[in-house]
C-alpha cells in the first residue's frame, strides 16, 4: 500500500518539474524519478540457497554504472538499490516494501525466483508498481489478464518444452515420448508445454512419464522404468544433479533413445562433465543466449562487448559464468525500455513500453533472435535454437523456433 | 534491610504493573506514527516475539533444547493458510486452531522426545527442520500445500468500516493475539506449574523426587511451545500474505534459536529485544556492508556474525542478564 504521502510527494515531483520545465508533461512521473535519476529497485539472493544467482544482480549493477558513466538514459542515471532476500519469501515481501516505500524506487526489475516473485506480485499489482522482468522460468509471471504489473524475461519451461514438442511433431511424428520430470512447478511446466502441442495426441505420444523428488538420491530406477515402457525420446526436465544421473544411467543400461535436455542443466561443466562426455553425444537442448566458452562467438561483436564491458567493469568475475551473460542482457533489455520511454517516467509508461518491445535484439542472445512484447504478450523470449551436444560442446543446428 | 524491601513491594508493583500499561499503550500507538512498511515490520516483530517467547518457554524454562522450532512455524502457517484458502475459515478462528493444531504437533513430538536429552534432542529436532521444507513439497499434499508454489492468502482489511490501514489492523491483530499469550505465559511461569519447569530444567531427579510428574510435564511444555510458535506462523502467513516451502528454510529455526539467547533465556520480555533483533539486525548489517561498496554484497552475515559476537560477549546472559546487572548497579549507586 502506498502511503498518501508518498503520492503526495510523487504528486509534488511532478509539479515541481512541471514548474522547470518549458514542455508541459501530462502524467507525473513515477516515485524516485528526478531530473537527474530514475531509482529502481530489486531483491537477489546474495546469500541462503540459491546465492549462486546473486551475481546476476552484481552483473546489473555494473552495466547501470557503464551507461551511467556514458550519460545515462536521457540524461538520468539509473540507480538500481539491490537487497538480499536470502530467497526467502517473507523476507522479500518486507524487502520489496521497503524499496517501494521507504526508498520510493519507481518499479523493480529482474527480482530473482518463483517463490518470492509470486510472494510479492499482488502487493505490487496492487500499487501499480511495475514488477518488470521477473527472473524465473515459471509460465506465471506471463499472466497479462490478471497480473498487468508483472511481466516476465526468460523463456518460460513451458515455451521450451513447446519448443522441444514442435521439433518431435516435424522431425519424429511417430515419437513414443518417455518424460522425467521434477515433481515441482519447474518439472509440471515441461508437461504443460508438451500438452499445449500434442493436444489430444498428448495420450499416444507421451507414453511414460517419471517424476522424482529433489530429497531423493538417485533417479535409478525412474530410468529403468522409463527405458522399460519402450519410449524411444526422452525428455530431461531436471536440475542438473538429477539431469546428469539420468544421461549416465539411461547409457549405462543400455537405453539410446533421443535425448532433450532442459536448458535449466545444459551446463557442459557441470551436467555433461559429471555425467560422461561420451554418454551425452546426441543430447539435444534448446538456447537463447551465447554460450561465452562457446568458439563459434569467438570474434562475435556482441559477446566481444560483453569481453570489453567484464574487463572494466566487473573485473575478476568468472568470464564463463551464464548467469553474468543473463544479467547483461536484462540490463541491456531494461535500458531499452527506458529509452523508449523518452522524457515521460510515469509508471503507467514504463510498462506500456516494457509491453512495446518491438524486435529488439539483445547482442548476447543468439543471432536472429527478437524480443517481442504488446499488452497481450508478456513473455519477451519466445524463440529457441536447437543445439546438440558433439562429444565436446554444443553445437546448434536448424532456424530458431518460434513456440 | 528485608523489612526495606518488603515495605517497597507495593510500590514496585505499581511500578512494574505501570510500566506494563505503558508498554502496551506505547505499542497500541505505534502503528499510527509509523509508515506502512514499518508497521510491516512492527508486525514482524510481534510474530517474532511471540514465537520465540514459545521457545523460551521450551528451551530457556523447561530446559528443553529445540533447533527446529521453524518447523511448528511451518505448521502454523501452513495451517492457518490451508483453512483460509481451502477451507474458507475466517481468519479470526484459523490463528488459534492453527495453534491448536501445533499442540498436537508439538505434544506428539514431545513423546518421543522424553528419551531424548539435552544434545540429543537438539539434533532430534534440528532434523525437523531439516524435513519440514521437503515435507511441505510432498506430493500427496500438493492439493492442500500448493506444491512448491506455496499458497497465496488475501489480506483483510479492518472490519466494521474501521478507519484503519490494512497494515495497522494486521498489527492490531498481531498485537491482539500477541497480548494475551504473553501474560498467560508470565502466569504460567510464574506458578507453581512455572516452577516445576524450572525444577525439571535444573534438577530432574530432584523434581521427581517432590513429586512432579516430569513426562507430563515435558510433553505438555512442548505442546505449549509448540502451540505459541504455531500461532506466531500462522499470524506470519496473515501478513505476508504468503506461504511457500522456501519461507520456512532451516536458517528461521536457528534465527529463533539466536533470538532467545540474544533476548535472554527464561526471560519473558527478554523475547521483545529478540525479536527486535532478528528482525532488524540483519538489515542493519546489509546497511553496514553497503558502505563498503558492491564488492561487499556477501559481507553482510559476516557483520551479523560480528554483531551477535560482540553482543554475546558484552552481555553474556543476553538482554535480560543485562538488564539485571543494570538495575543491580542502580541500587548499589542508590545504596553507596
Amino acid at each position: 500500500m502506498i502511503s498518501r504521502r508518498a503520492i503526495l510527494k510523487a504528486g509534488g515531483a511532478g509539479a515541481a518539474a512541471l514548474a522547470m520545465r518549458p514542455w508541459p508533461s501530462l502524467a507525473a512521473n513515477a516515485p524516485g524519478v528526478t531530473d537527474t535519476e530514475i531509482k529502481i529497485g530489486q531483491t537477489m539472493p546474495y546469500s541462503g540457497p540459491a546465492s549462486a544467482y546473486g551475481v546476476i544482480g552484481r552483473t546489473e549493477a555494473a552495466y547501470f554504472k557503464m551507461i551511467n558513466e556514458q550519460g545515462g538514459v536521457n540524461g538520468r542515471k539509473i540507480n538500481l538499490i539491490s537487497l538480499d532476500d536470502g530467497y526467502s519469501p517473507p523476507k522479500t515481501v518486507e524487502q520489496i516494501r521497503r524499496l517501494v516505500e521507504q526508498e520510493q524506487v519507481a518499479f523493480t526489475f529482474n527480482t530473482l525466483g518463483t517463490a518470492p516473485n509470486s510472494a510479492i506480485r499482488d502487493y505490487l499489482n496492487e500499487n501499480k508498481v511495475p514488477q518488470l522482468f521477473v527472473s524465473t522460468g515459471a509460465s506465471k509471471f506471463g499472466d497479462y489478464k490478471h497480473y498487468p504489473w508483472t511481466m516476465g524475461y526468460n523463456p518460460s519451461y513451458q515455451t521450451e518444452a513447446r519448443i522441444y514438442a514442435k521439433h518431435i511433431q516435424s522431425t519424429k511424428p511417430n515419437a513414443k515420448i518417455g518424460v522425467l520430470y521434477q515433481n515441482d512447478d519447474f518439472g509440471k511446466d515441461y508437461l504443460i508445454g508438451l500438452k499445449d502441442v500434442f493436444g489430444d495426441k498428448y495420450g499416444a505420444m507421451v507414453v511414460k512419464e517419471a517424476s522424482y523428488e529433489t530429497s531423493e538420491p538417485t533417479v535409478d530406477s525412474q530410468i529403468i522404468d522409463l527405458q522399460s515402457s519402450g519410449a524411444d525420446t526422452f525428455l530431461i526436465a531436471a536440475t542438473p544433479k538429477f539431469a546428469a544421473q539420468a544421461l549416465r544411467k539411461a547409457y549405462d543400461v543400455g537405453w539410446k533413445p533421443l535425448e532433450y535436455l532442459t536448458n535449466v542443466s545444459y551446463s557442459v561443466g557441470a551436467v555433461l562433465k559429471p555425467a560422461g562426455l561420451e554418454k551425452c553425444v546426441g543430447a539435444l537442448t534448446g538456447a537463447y543466449g551465447k554460450e561465452p566458452t562457446d568458439p563459434t562467438w569467438k570474434d562475435d561483436p556482441g559477446i566481444a562487448g560483453w569481453r570489453e564491458f567484464m574487463n572494466k567493469y566487473m573485473a575478476g568475475a568468472s568470464q564463463t559464468d551464464n548467469n553474468i551473460v543473463y544479467g547483461y542482457g536484462a540490463a541491456i533489455t531494461m535500458v531499452q525500455v527506458l529509452k523508449q520511454c523518452g522524457a515521460d517516467l510515469s509508471r503507467e509508461r514504463i510498462m506500456k513500453e516494457a509491453a512495446n518491445l518491438k524486435d529488439f535484439e539483445v547482442p548476447v542472445l543468439l543471432p536472429g533472435m527478437k524480443l517481442n512484447t504488446s499488452p497481450t504478450n508478456y513473455n519477451p523470449i519466445r524463440q529457441m535454437q536447437l543445439a546438440k551436444f558433439d562429444g565436446q560442446s554444443w553445437v546448434l543446428f536448424g532456424d530458431l523456433i518460434q513456440a | 534491610m528485608s523489612l526495606a524491601s518488603a515495605a517497597a513491594m507495593p510500590i514496585e508493583m505499581r511500578a512494574r504493573w505501570f510500566a506494563i500499561a505503558v508498554v502496551l499503550v506505547a505499542a497500541v500507538a505505534l502503528p499510527f506514527v509509523t509508515s506502512g512498511y514499518q508497521t510491516f515490520q512492527l508486525s514482524q516483530v510481534v510474530v517474532y516475539a511471540v514465537a520465540l517467547l514459545g521457545l523460551n518457554l521450551l528451551t530457556g524454562v523447561n530446559g528443553q533444547i529445540s533447533l527446529g522450532h521453524g518447523a511448528f512455524f511451518a505448521i502454523g502457517g501452513y495451517a492457518a493458510a490451508i483453512l483460509i484458502v481451502k477451507l474458507h475459515v475466517p481468519y479470526a478462528f484459523a490463528i488459534p486452531i492453527a495453534g491448536v493444531v501445533c499442540f498436537v504437533a508439538g505434544f506428539l513430538f514431545g513423546l518421543p522426545a522424553l528419551r531424548l536429552g539435552g544434545l540429543y534432542l537438539a539434533l532430534a529436532t534440528f532434523a525437523l527442520a531439516m524435513a519440514t521444507p521437503q515435507l511441505l513439497k510432498f506430493k500427496a499434499f500438493d492439493a492442500y500445500t500448493g506444491g512448491v508454489q506455496g499458497l497465496l492468502l488475501t489480506k483483510p482489511q479492518a472490519p466494521l468500516g474501521l478507519p484503519l490501514t490494512r497494515d495497522q489492523w494486521l498489527y492490531l491483530l498481531c498485537l491482539a493475539f500477541a497480548a494475551p499469550l504473553f501474560w498467560a505465559a508470565s502466569n504460567l511461569v510464574h506458578s507453581r506449574i512455572g516452577r516445576a519447569l524450572i525444577a525439571i530444567r535444573d534438577h530432574p531427579i530432584a523434581a521427581e523426587t517432590m513429586g512432579v510428574d516430569a513426562a507430563l510435564y515435558k510433553t505438555t511444555t512442548f505442546g505449549v511451545s509448540a502451540a505459541y510458535t504455531g500461532v506466531a506462523g500462522a499470524l506470519m502467513s496473515l501478513i505476508v500474505g504468503f506461504v511457500s516451502p522456501d519461507s520456512f528454510g532451516l536458517f528461521l529455526s536457528l534465527s529463533f534459536v539466536v533470538g532467545i539467547v540474544v533476548g535472554g533465556l527464561a526471560s519473558i520480555p527478554g523475547v521483545v529485544v529478540g525479536a527486535v533483533f532478528i528482525e532488524f539486525i540483519p538489515n542493519i548489517a546489509d546497511s553496514i556492508a553497503d558502505v563498503f561498496g558492491e564488492s561487499a554484497k556477501a559481507m553482510p552475515w559476516a557483520i551479523y556474525g560480528l554483531l551477535l559476537i560482540l553482543i554475546m560477549y558484552a552481555a553474556p546472559s543476553g538482554a535480560a542478564g543485562a538488564g539485571r546487572k543494570l538495575v543491580a548497579a542502580v541500587a548499589r549507586l542508590r545504596r553507596a
